[in-house]
Formats: structure tokens, sequence, C-alpha cells
């Protein structure tokens, strides 16, 4: 990790509403994110919870709409940056990779013309430039015979390798940022332990910095260095791994953590979390984990907790850690 | 992360699928705004078959030599006998070349069109959902050294290569044309359409795990098939029944305006259609009312066909616009 | 890729046979013996069948039948009831008159279905796509006949445009020049008539593809390269959408067929249609049957056209 490091993306107050049968809906209600470059930046939180939404509308790739907020990256707002320029970015300073490499590859391009699309648009690279540059892109990801794959098209590769060929178009212009919306679900677990490696190498490599959306707590645990965890469209906590693994703040954290198996520990039983995530065109007045929470006390239920602190760079958002109210607790 | 069963009231009441898919087809205005036509067209077509029939002053056959090629909203000559003069003293859309009361003409009409409609969706639909279910179900059984699945399907495609109208045609020419044999033809030539997507649902719902799982059950396969798996694959059929209903009607006009459709006493609006063609310049609205009346009413059943098939289709239902 | 061509080679090839034979056996629907005739249908009279009988040599075993239909059709023996001339050839001479009109047609369709498709599909929901979704409907719904009825009335009695047939009157003796341009002028409004229903259902199919396509994630990935919405919209998802339309190609003639019974009457354009209709009125049968087989053949052809596109054209079989 580089020291004297300079704020890549900075996301204040997010909120991104999509129309529903039954009016609009906020997805994202206000969401405060942070990305240094050259460090891997975690977002975790279940299905539904805002993640992807978050990640998706950093390029204004949603097809909802962006209600407030900001989105700095490199001191611009790409919030209400024109198009014209947005798309310099996309690709060029910010790469992205997606869920399901089986459908984010276009079935009837070869996988070098998918690489060399994007080097061509933004290194404006002569085509024989372009495709010796997507041989050594190829090889870089690992594909076995990059030569004999360049001409394939995509239903010729695995998952595994379709995930990779995505991940060469993403980083093909070296770009400071890279957000990774769930690389490794859709695959196996073999893979997924290449597939994050390679990541970590690329990294470290081209120095870039990682936004990591999961909900898998182990792949964080070995990839990011700092996480923020997210609920019903809020981000409940925010620290360091170890802040996050170790001494966990929030409530739902918590019991995030107390739900994942040991593999030392003695056969005990799962804690799961009582309830489910409310709908959100439903959420309630307060802490919209209040309902499920063995801790929740008078203030959670009407007011919504900011994030307090708890320790140097950690912070919760829950009322446990307001001094004043939960000493009123008891 | 895991999560235990939701409360009781956590479980908000679901719709039944019939629910879910009325809801949506209700927003659709243009859908709803054909259903209301449609509605309307069967309550005339079956008032129009009593009051033609039993209202002798409402009878579509009587002619009225002083009367002829009157314009619609004309009152009738003082020349005409008591039992001669249409029903509110008025001719809603005039006279034809006989006299007659093209209004009742068309009342009489619109049950005649909707009832070929109707006969020959329901032949076609019957011979489509058996070809298309069989083939999707017992596709794999062999019949000699051909699967049943390949025999329907190569039968479809021989069928499908010939042009629909000139074979409904060529039969009409040989066999004695009554109303029923031209239902009978059209429904014979429009089948194939159906049997396809059935047999595309029932192929696919075969691998479903609910088949699976009756099948472990236990239950005998003509239960299967009925109970389990046809409502399923219904959602194309009612969409294609919809769509068929406007072809037919539109084939029915087609072979009147030709000359080889319905004969009299029945009148379709096909007829009345190809009988206004001589007097266009004389008395357009002969032309022109059955004309428009046949788009209205083709162009409600597509707008209904079309709503359903958006309702029913879950992709489209998912979207966030 | 061929040997998936030469399955569907000589899958199609099976087809024509028993299209052959089926179109041989709608000949059975007629009544087998003269003493048969029903009274009541003024369509069927003794002497037709007689007339039939012999032609189709009825009185043979049925095996023997169709061959002797096959082989008097290609040697020329196969006579229509109207002229005494052979049925093939005059077929065939109906058949070049049609084809420029079949070919105008399907330029149209194909030419203004899909920038209507694709612009309905990209601004989803606006007042253009529903305003082209309406009128699409309201195409399909109307009698094509009459539409076009109303229209040639209107130029020939109203504004005096000479419209119907193949050229004016009295243009034999022009130069070339004025005879081809007169010959094109008179191909415009019946293309255009005929091509209205194509055009309705066509855009409509191809608005729904696009909308399909558009909604995938790799035309997501695709934006997140930075490419700008054209490149996106006609490099990337027009690509996708339009493998199905190669497969319809062939699907589109045998509605051109039926269509032109009708057009080629309102317009009195002499070619199939107009054949098929005037051998309908006078119970011409082996011009009927002749013309059912030729149809449904030309329209495998067609088929087999696509097949061989659509092989081309998607790289998934391509490579087989």
């Amino acid at each position: 990790m580089s020291g004297g490091l300079e704020v890549l993306l900075e996301v204040r107050d997010l909120r991104v509403e999509f129309q529903t049968d039954a009016g609009p809906v906020l997805a994202v209600r206000g969401v405060d994110l942070e990305v240094l470059a050259g460090e891997t930046v975690a977002l975790v939180g279940e299905s539904g919870c805002g993640k992807s939404v978050t990640a998706l509308s950093v390029m204004r790739l949603l097809t909802g709409r962006i209600a407030a907020g900001e989105i700095r990256f490199c001191g611009r707002d790409l919030a209400t940056l024109p198009e014209v320029e947005l798309r310099r970015i996309r690709g060029g300073q910010i790469g992205m990779i997606f869920q399901e490499p089986m459908t984010s590859l276009n079935p009837v391009f070869r996988v070098g013309q998918q690489i060399e699309e994007v080097l061509a648009l933004h290194q404006n690279l002569k085509p024989a430039a372009a495709r010796a540059q997507a041989l050594e892109l190829l090889q870089r990801v690992g594909i076995p015979s990059p030569a004999t794959r360049i001409d394939q098209y995509p239903h010729e590769l695995s998952g595994g390798m379709k995930q990779r060929v995505m991940i060469a178009i993403a980083i093909a212009c070296r770009p400071k940022l890279l957000i990774a919306d769930e690389p490794t679900t859709a695959l196996d677990v073999t893979i997924q332990a290449q597939i994050m490696a390679l990541l970590q190498s690329l990294q470290q490599e081209l120095g870039m910095a990682v936004l990591l959306i999961t909900h898998d707590l182990g792949v964080v645990a070995h990839a990011a260095q700092r996480v923020n965890v997210m609920y019903a469209g809020k981000i409940v906590e925010h620290g360091s791994v170890r802040d996050i693994f170790k001494r966990p703040a929030h409530p739902y954290t918590q019991a995030l953590l107390g739900a994942l198996p040991h593999p030392l520990a003695p056969a005990r039983r799962l804690e799961a979390i009582p309830g489910r995530v409310p709908a959100a065109s439903m959420l309630p007045a307060g802490c919209a984990f209040c309902a499920r929470c063995r801790h929740a006390f008078a203030p959670c239920s009407t007011e919504q907790p900011p994030l307090l602190d708890v320790a140097p760079s950690h912070v919760a958002a829950c009322w446990l850690h307001d001094k004043k109210r939960a000493s009123s607790a008891g | 992360m895991t999560l235990s069963a939701p409360s009781a009231e956590q479980l908000a009441a679901t719709e039944t699928p019939f629910q879910q898919v009325w809801r949506t087809f209700r927003k659709d205005r243009l859908a709803m705004a054909g259903l209301y036509v449609l509605a309307l067209l069967i309550v005339l077509a079956l008032l129009g078959k009593l009051l033609t029939e039993w209202w002798v002053l409402l009878d579509p056959t009587i002619v009225r030599l002083p009367d002829k090629l009157r314009p619609p909203f004309s009152v009738p000559s003082p020349a005409l006998l008591p039992a001669q003069v249409p029903p509110w003293g008025i001719y809603p859309f005039g006279t034809d070349e006989l006299g007659r009361n093209v209004f009742a003409r068309m009342l009489q009409g619109s049950f005649v069109s909707l009832s070929v409609g109707f006969v020959a969706v329901s032949i076609s639909l019957s011979i489509g959902v058996t070809l298309g279910g069989l083939a999707g179900f017992y596709g794999q059984r062999k019949w000699g050294p051909f699967s049943i699945d390949a025999l329907i399907m190569r039968f479809t495609d021989v069928v499908l290569c010939f042009p629909t109208f000139f074979l409904i045609l060529t039969v009409v020419a040989l066999l004695p044309p009554s109303i029923y044999n031209i239902m009978a033809v059209i429904g014979a030539t429009s089948w194939m359409g159906t049997a396809r997507f059935v047999r595309a649902e029932f192929l696919s719902l075969r691998e479903r795990d609910f088949v699976t799982a009756a099948h472990a059950l236990g239950l005998p396969e003509w239960r299967i098939i009925f109970r389990h798996m046809l409502p399923n694959a219904l959602s194309p059929v009612l969409v294609s029944a919809s769509i068929d209903v406007a072809y037919a009607i539109l084939t029915e006009s087609a072979l009147s305006f030709l000359g080889f459709g319905v004969r009299p006493p029945f009148a379709t609006w096909g007829n009345i259609l190809a009988d206004g063609r001589t007097f266009i310049f004389d008395a357009p609205w002969l032309f022109a009312i059955p004309g428009t009346a046949i788009l209205v009413v083709v162009l409600a059943f597509n707008l209904v066909g079309e709503g359903l098939r958006d309702a029913m289709n879950p992709k489209l239902r998912k979207r966030a616009s | 890729m061929w040997r998936f061509l030469a399955r569907t080679l000589w899958q199609r090839l099976l087809l024509l046979v028993f299209i052959s034979i089926i179109s041989h056996a709608v000949v059975h629907l007629a009544p087998g013996e003269p003493t048969d005739v029903d009274p009541m249908n003024p369509m069927m009279k003794a002497e037709d069948i007689a007339h039939i009988r012999q032609a189709f040599h009825l009185n043979d075993p049925i095996y023997l039948q169709y061959i002797d239909w096959l082989r008097d059709l290609f040697s020329g023996n196969l006579k229509s009831f109207q002229n005494g001339l052979p049925v093939l050839p005059q077929i065939w001479e109906r058949f070049l008159n049609s084809l420029p009109l079949f070919a105008c047609t399907t330029l149209v369709v194909w030419t203004l279905s899909f920038p209507t498709g694709i612009h309905a599909a990209v601004r989803r929901g606006s007042t253009y796509d529903r305003a082209t979704t309406f009128i699409a409907y309201a195409l399909i719904s109307t009698p094509g006949f009459f539409l076009s009825y109303l229209v040639v009335l209107g130029a020939v009695q109203i504004f005096h445009l000479p419209v119907i047939g193949l050229r004016t009157f009295g243009a034999e003796g022009a130069t070339p020049f004025v005879r081809s341009m007169d010959r094109l002028w008179h191909l415009v409004i019946p293309s255009l008539m005929s091509a209205l229903t194509g055009i309705a259902i066509l855009s409509r199919y191809v608005r729904s593809q696009m909308l399909e396509v558009i909604d995938q994630d790799y035309i997501r990935t695709a934006r997140a390269k930075g490419l700008d919405e054209d490149t996106v919209i006609y490099g990337h998802a027009l690509r996708n959408a339009l493998l199905p339309f190669v497969t319809m190609f062939g699907l589109l003639l045998p509605g051109m067929i039926s269509g032109s019974v009708i057009f080629e009457q309102i317009f009195a354009w002499p070619g199939l249609g107009q054949l098929g209709y005037n051998a309908i009125s006078q119970r011409d049968f082996p011009m009927i049957l002749t013309l059912n087989f030729i149809a449904a053949a030309l329209t495998l052809v067609g088929i087999l056209i696509s097949d061989i596109l659509y092989a081309v054209v998607d790289p998934r079989i391509r490579l087989q």
C-alpha cells in the first residue's frame, strides 16, 4: 500500500431512485464512500441492500435516476458530468467487471475484437498494435494459449476464462480505479480463488484502486483493506478489515459474522438473523435494522442514527455508540 | 447470512397469477379500450341476433324499393307500408341498393362474423393444442423410424409453406360454399402457430421440477398433462386466440370481397363490404361502414391480444423503467 | 457449418416431397364420381368431375396418380382447363410479372421496418414509440383491400393518375427511358400497399427484438467501455438483434403470394395472384393445384436461403 494517498473516489450522500409500480422508491438512501489511490475498499451486504446499484451509479450505468449526491472522481463530479466526458472516463480511467461473465461478453464478436475495441477507443491504437496489446493482456490475465483464444468467440470459453477476458478489457487502459461487482459470485469456488489472486496481483502491478462489491465475507477478509457494510440502502458500518472482523460495532455486522461457520471452532449453532430485510418501499422511520436487532432500544425505532465514531477510522450507524443515549438505555 | 422464516404479518397477502396478469393488463390503456370494444361487440352481436330475428321492424331482409340508397340518418319515405318502416323512424346507417336497412344488416352480420371468428379459432386451437402438446410431451417416443416430435413438426413445416389464403381459396372452390366449410377451412389452416407455442411450452415445462415431482408421486400421465402442465402453458394460447380471431374475421372478409365467401341469406360484414364496392361513388357509406367496423373490431382483438402478451410476459413485468 | 447445411438441405428436400404429395392430395377433396355431385354445389357439375377425372388419371391406383401428375406437370402435358395450354409456361410467365412486385415490396418492407423499429425501441415509451405502435396495430387490422381500393379510386377518379396495370395504355410508342420510368411508376403504389401490413408486423418485431437485446449484460459492458450510444446500438445491439430476422426472410414469401391474389385484382396486375384468382373462378384445377405446389416450393427455396444466411451469420453455428 502506497503512502501519501490521494482521494480517488469520493461519494457523498448518494441517493438513487427507481420507478416502480408503487411509485418512486429509493434504493440507495444517502451513501458516503471513499476510495484512496491504490487501496482495496470492500462494499458488503446481502442481496438487495443496494450495493450493486451504488457501484453502477458511479459510472451512471443504471436505469434508475441519481436523485441527489456527488460522485467525485479525481475532483470531478461524475453525477453531473456531460455524457461526452463521462465516456472518456468509462473504460479509460475507471474499469468495471460484472457479476455474470456468461452474459457480459457480446456473443457475435471475437474475444480479441472486444479487447481491441477499448484500446482503439481510449488509446487510439492502430489495429496491429491493438492486437499485440490484446495478446499481451490475455497472457497477463492467465489465459492459456492466448494466440488461439484471441480469435475465438465467447461461447467457446469457460466461465472462468470469460471473467478473465472481462478483467483484461477492464484493465486494458490501465485505469486508476477498478470496480468489481461480485466478480466471483457466479464462478466455482476453485476458480474464485484464482480470480481473486489475479485481481490482487494486477492491482499491485498497476497500482490501481479496487472497489470490491461482494456478499462474501471470506473474500473481503483476504482482499480488502477497508470495509463498508451496507444495509437497506445505507452504510451502517465502516472501518479497516481488522476493526470490522475483530471488533464489529454494528449489530448487523455482528450478526453477519456470527452467522459464519468457523472452521476451527467446535460445532455450534449458526446464528440466524430473525426477520427479513424490509422492502425499499416500506422502510420504518428509525433505524432500518431495528425490528431485527436484539439490542434495540428507545431511539432506534424513531430516529435514524448517523455514522458515529467508535474508534479512530471506525464508524457505525447505531445509537448504542451515542454515549448520551446509550446510557439512558441501561 | 441467513434469515429465519418471516412472521405472519410480514407475509403480505399474495395474489393469484390471474390477478397479477389482470392488474398489469389494466394499466395498458389501449388494451383496455380494446376490451371495452369487444365487450360492446359481443353484446351487440347477441342482441343483434335476437333483435333481427324477432323484431319485425328490424328485419334485415325487408326490401324497400322506394328507399334505395338512402344516406345514414335519413328518414324513410312516406310511400312505405307500416310494416316496412324502420324502428325509431330513421335509418341509422342508411339503406343499400335494395332499400334494406344497413343498420339491421350490420347487426345481423356482427353475429355471423363473430361466430365465424370464434368457431374457426376453436378449431384451430384444438388442433394446435393437441398437436403441440403431443409433440412436446411425447416427443421422444418413436413411431416407426421417426420420433413423434419430428413427425408433427415436419408436418407443421409443410403446411406452413403453403400460402394460407391461397389454400383456403382452393378448398373453398372445391367444396360446397357453406358457412361451416369456411369456418372449418380457416380453422384448419391457422393452427400452426399455436402448435409451435404449445410445443415450446410443454418442452420447457416437462423439465420443470413440479412435473418430476408429480411423476414421483405416481400421478397418471393424463392428469399431469391436463391438471398440471396445461394451465401453465395457457398464456401463449390465450394470446394466440385473440389474434387468431382477428385474423379469421379479416380472412372471411377477404374471401367475401373476392366473391368466395359466405352466401346469402347469411350476411357477414365481408359480404356487405363486397356488395358496397359497386356503389362506392353513389353511396360511399355502404363501403365505408362495414370496412370501418371490421377495422375497429379487428384492431380491438389485436390490442387485447398484445395487451395479454405484455401482461403475461414476466420479463417485461419486472422492468424498472 | 457444412454439415449443418447438408443436413438442412436434405430436410428441405424431404419437405418438398411432402408438399407435392399434399398438393396432389387436395384434388381428392372434389367428389369422386360424377354421380356423387351435390346438386347444391354450384361450383361442381357432372361434366366438371369427368374432366377432372381424366386430367388427373383418377381411375388409376393412387400411387400411379401421383406419379402421373408429376410426369404430366414437368413434361408439359398438364394442361389448363381454360385454354388447353400447358400449365408451367403460363405460371412462369406470370411469375416474371409478379417478381418485380415481390422484390419491390420486400425492399420497401425491410428498409422501412428497421429504422422505425429501432427508433421505437431506443426511445421506448416516448410519443414516437406510442404513435408508431398504434399505427402499426391499425395497419395490421385494416383489411388490405379496403385501404387499397380507396387509394386506387382516389388516385384514378379524383387525381386522374394512372396507377393500375403494368404500364399506361399507349406508352408502347415512347422512348425506352420513358417506358421504364412508366413501369417503375406503376410499381410504386401496389408495392407500397402490399408492404403496409408487412412493415407494421416487421417493425413491431424489430422493436421487441431490440428491446430484448438492449437489456442484455453485454450492452452494459459496451457502455462501461465508454463507447458512444450510436456504436452501442448499431454496432453491438443490432448485430445481435438481426439474427432472427435472417430466418424470417423465407417466410415472408407465402404472405406475399397470398396477398397478391387480392392486390393484383385491385391493381389489375397480370401476375401469379391474378392467375390464381382466375383459375379458381373458372375451376381450372390443373392450374390451381400446380399453383399451390409452386407457391409452396418457392417458399421452401426462400427458407433454404434463410438457412444458409443464418449459418453464415451466427458464429455459434459457423464453427460447428
